[in-house]
């Protein structure tokens, strides 16, 4: 089971703050799970596609799209941080 | 140390807790506050009213527990001490504190700073702004990446 935490104005978009998925066979990267999770809500996670605007962190440490996933992560999609 | 709180802090104490760890040599601390006025190039922007602070728990202590550590393995310090605030904030409020100890002052001096550049793009906070009561995420800056090239290239 994978969990999926949105963050910040990606949270707000998509009225969601976590959701809970099964890694289905053919999903083995990360943006083979962007396109799996658009491919359910198209309209309302076109956005994730957007690598300027959306990072992607594997439990919790930042990663690209063609990091591996093994079916049991944290997965958190987020914008460019803002801290300080 | 790493602390996220939404309480204020008191400098005071913080510098008293990171002068335990030294008797000698320099301490150097950093206080950001909340900008009155976010856009400074811009005077008809508005005055920011509040300011909300999202953070991702977990990734966020290990993020800055991590900057703490390539500050230590960089320069000689004997301490680092790193606070910031989550949650809602009004202008001109404290939001983060970057304290380091070392036995020399210009290692103090560029370990607070690369640990301040660092923060502001490579940890996982997210800024909302309210300016002329209306609320907007805060965008990254150019500035703030290109503040970490120094340090890369070195």
């Amino acid at each position: 089971m994978i969990t999926i935490h949105y963050f910040a104005s990606i949270r707000e978009l998509l009225d969601q703050s976590q959701q809970q998925l099964e890694l289905p066979d053919r999903v083995s990267t990360v943006d083979e799970l962007i396109q799996h999770l658009i491919s359910r809500e198209p309209e309302k996670l076109q956005l994730l596609n957007d690598s300027s605007k959306v990072l992607i962190a594997v439990d919790q440490t930042v990663v690209d799209r063609n990091h591996i996933l093994s079916g049991s992560e944290e997965v958190a999609f987020f914008p460019p941080m803002t801290g300080g | 140390m790493v602390i996220i709180q939404t309480e204020d802090f008191d400098i005071k104490t913080e510098y008293d807790a990171l002068r335990t760890q030294t008797d000698e040599g320099a301490i150097v601390t950093f206080t950001g506050l909340v900008r009155e006025h976010y856009d400074l190039a811009n005077d008809n922007a508005g005055k920011v009213q509040s300011l909300y602070l999202e953070h991702y728990p977990g990734m966020t202590e290990k993020c800055l527990q991590d900057i703490a550590e390539q500050a230590a393995g960089r320069w000689q310090i004997v301490a680092s001490r790193i606070i910031h605030r989550v949650g809602e904030l009004k202008a001109k409020d404290q939001i983060v504190f970057v304290g380091t100890v070392s036995a020399h002052r210009a290692d103090a001096f560029a370990a607070a700073q690369f640990i301040m550049d660092y923060l502001k793009s490579q940890a996982p906070f997210w800024k909302k702004q309210t300016v002329s009561g209306s609320a907007n995420w805060v965008e990254s800056k150019q500035s703030d990446s290109e503040a970490l090239k120094r340090w890369q290239s070195q």
